[in-house]
């Protein structure tokens, strides 16, 4: 890969950082400097690897008395006609979404993990957080988006036979026919 | 002698396995009444509670493994209300937005219509004229009364008062009557709109809504004289799926619940939004965490929001009900008559829709039941490309296991009644 271009991105990561004011986000980076820090409309985000996903939601826990994950959910990427890009992180087409919300400080923080097309999978934060259960079953039920280390990876919305993950872009949602009762069928 | 006693003894043979039209062999009368043989090294066994029960408020099952009548586990099986709304939420403008997540709280939709607007408001940095504002805090609480006065009467009808299921919807509905001539709708009002409302408050409605505000107090304390010291209702509740507030928070549990484990965290006061700062109401929470502080919270909201929805009446300050902004509103109705541009303009918005920016964002409010949320994707064209509507419900069913374990089945009716889940939301 272009080493000028990594560098150049990691500048512009640097001079975004220094652009964020959440004391929060930048602690997250000084902790984990891979992530990059953002503010989307006056929210403070942090874009985090693959492999500090863990990681980062138990500092988020143990650290900065981030004391609940109020949601989990993902975004498929797959037809964006535009889509917004943030210096220094490589864009994927799934991302998972975490939104952290700590009481005794009264302030949120987001954590968005890029995850590409093939076989995507990400390390389960029910163990930090009982509450995500559902919500990463809600996942991989409709991104199918694996979750290692969840005690109970099944469907929840969909049939339990159900072929195919409903929210990603490429699943048609008109796949199975409609058959009407005293459909003489197709002629 | 003892011809006739193996006689006897057939005919009684005969008897017990045959029903009165002698039809058909019975299973032997002590096997009828004891329920056959127990299985004696099979000590639990694992029932389904729903989706059709009663008490599940919808298409809830919950599977129990019960040891006798103690609940030894117990797990909540969702999906049967699934209807593919944030699927739909993809296909639809964010004009027609509204339409859809309305229908996901069927209880509380324009907690739905409000966050979803809010969303798609930051995203297009769009400022509210304070009248919108105010009309909408009004409105979510009128959505508030509404939801916990059915709350009252389903919780009531769960634990045998099955008089309160009557008293509850009447008061209700007067809540719903007055939405309606607000809206024009009594359910899935879709008047909370991204701009502001979907039009100004009718003529005489301040007549309507003090009439309103003094039925439901009284409702309220008709309410309380009846169940707050009935020794059965107390019977039924008090003690009854306790939770602590570290177990609600790791389970991510918001709202009532989370309140009456004694922590007094409401997004209205903690994170306003509205104009919440500008209205004088108190948080209600409990101390046990509850049935019985569940019902008291949800009761006595009702009153903090008749309280809050008399200062928006009496605050509401003139102007316009929807922004200005010709990106996202409509022209006024009389201008299409003598203007072609209004026209297309007018086609063009409820067609197309207008386009927001490439962007991500989440906002929260406190609705009846909880923190709901909209975690909204935009990619520069009129549909999103993700909407999620993060429902209470969803993440509070999750509290039905640590409520009900070691607990009796009939407790399990309260304690879910006590959730007051909505399977629309939790489902979407």
């Amino acid at each position: 890969m272009a080493t000028d271009q990594e560098d150049a991105a990691a500048g512009e990561a640097a001079s975004a950082a220094s652009d964020v004011t959440d004391d929060v986000a930048r602690a997250v980076v000084g902790r984990f400097p891979a992530s990059v820090p953002h503010d989307s409309h006056g929210q403070p985000v942090v874009y985090v690897e693959r492999d500090a996903w863990h990681d980062v939601a138990r500092y988020l826990r143990d650290d900065e008395r981030f004391t609940q994950c109020v949601d989990v959910t993902a975004v498929d990427h797959l037809v964006d006609v535009e889509r917004a890009t943030i210096p220094g992180v490589a864009l994927e087409r799934f991302e998972v979404v975490a939104n952290f919300l700590s009481h005794p400080r009264n302030r949120r923080l987001r954590v968005i993990c890029e995850l590409s097309d093939d076989a995507p999978t990400l390390a389960s934060l029910v163990d930090l957080y009982p509450g995500l259960n559902f919500a990463e079953r809600e996942i991989f039920d409709l991104y199918g988006i694996d979750f290692d280390g969840h005690p109970d990876l099944t469907r929840i919305l969909m049939p339990e036979d159900w072929v195919g993950y409903p929210l990603r872009k490429d699943d048609a949602p008109a796949r199975i026919p409609v058959v009407f009762k005293e459909d003489p069928g197709p002629r | 002698m003892s011809d006739r006693t193996r006689a006897s003894d057939q005919e009684e043979q005969r008897l017990e396995h045959q029903t009165d039209e002698g039809a058909q062999a019975l299973a032997r009368r002590s096997e009828v009444v004891s329920g056959g043989p127990w299985p004696e090294n099979d000590e639990t066994m694992i029932i389904n509670m729903g989706p059709q029960h009663p008490s599940t408020h919808g298409v809830l099952r919950v599977m129990l493994e019960l040891d006798g009548e103690t609940i030894l586990r117990s797990k909540p099986v969702i999906g049967y209300l699934h209807t593919g709304m944030e699927k739909t939420g993809e296909e639809l403008t964010y004009v027609q937005g509204a339409t859809n997540v309305t229908r996901m709280d069927y209880l509380a939709p324009l907690s739905n219509e409000l966050v979803f607007s809010m969303a798609v408001e930051r995203l297009l940095d769009l400022e509210i004229p304070p009248r919108a504002v105010w009309i909408r805090m009004m409105l979510v609480e009128l959505q508030r009364m509404a939801s916990h006065l059915l709350f009252q009467a389903t919780n009531g009808m769960d634990v045998g008062a099955v008089s309160m299921m009557v008293y509850g919807w009447r008061e209700r509905e007067l809540t719903l009557r007055f939405l309606e001539t607000i809206t024009g709708l009594r359910m899935n009002h879709n008047f909370i709109r991204p701009g502001g409302v979907a039009a100004d408050l009718p003529d005489g409605w301040r007549a309507d809504l003090d009439e309103l505000c003094t039925l439901v107090e009284r409702g309220v304390r008709d309410y309380s004289a009846l169940l707050s010291e009935n020794p059965i209702f107390l019977e039924r509740l008090v003690g009854i799926g306790t939770i602590t507030t570290e177990e609600a928070i790791a389970r991510g549990i918001t709202g009532p619940i989370l309140r009456a484990t004694g922590f007094p965290w409401d997004l209205r006061k903690a994170q306003p939004y509205l104009a919440y700062d500008d209205v004088d109401f108190d948080v209600v929470y409990g101390s046990h965490g509850d049935c019985y502080d569940r019902f008291n919270i949800r009761l006595n909201e009702i009153l903090q929001s008749v309280n809050i929805v008399r200062q928006c009446a009496d605050g509401l300050p003139a102007g316009d009900y929807r922004v200005q902004d010709r990106k996202v509103t409509p022209p006024p109705r009389a201008r299409i008559d003598e203007s072609m541009e209004a026209l297309i303009h007018h086609f063009k918005l409820f067609t197309e829709g207008f386009r927001v920016p490439a962007g991500e964002t989440y906002v929260a409010i406190e609705s009846p039941r909880g923190e709901i949320g909209c975690y909204l994707v935009a990619d520069g064209t009129g549909k999103p490309v993700r909407l999620h509507i993060r429902g209470p419900s969803f993440y509070n069913l999750q509290g039905i296991e640590p409520m009900t374990s070691g607990a009796l089945i009939s407790d399990a009716v309260a304690t879910i009644s006590s959730i007051d889940p909505i399977m629309g939301e939790a489902d979407r």
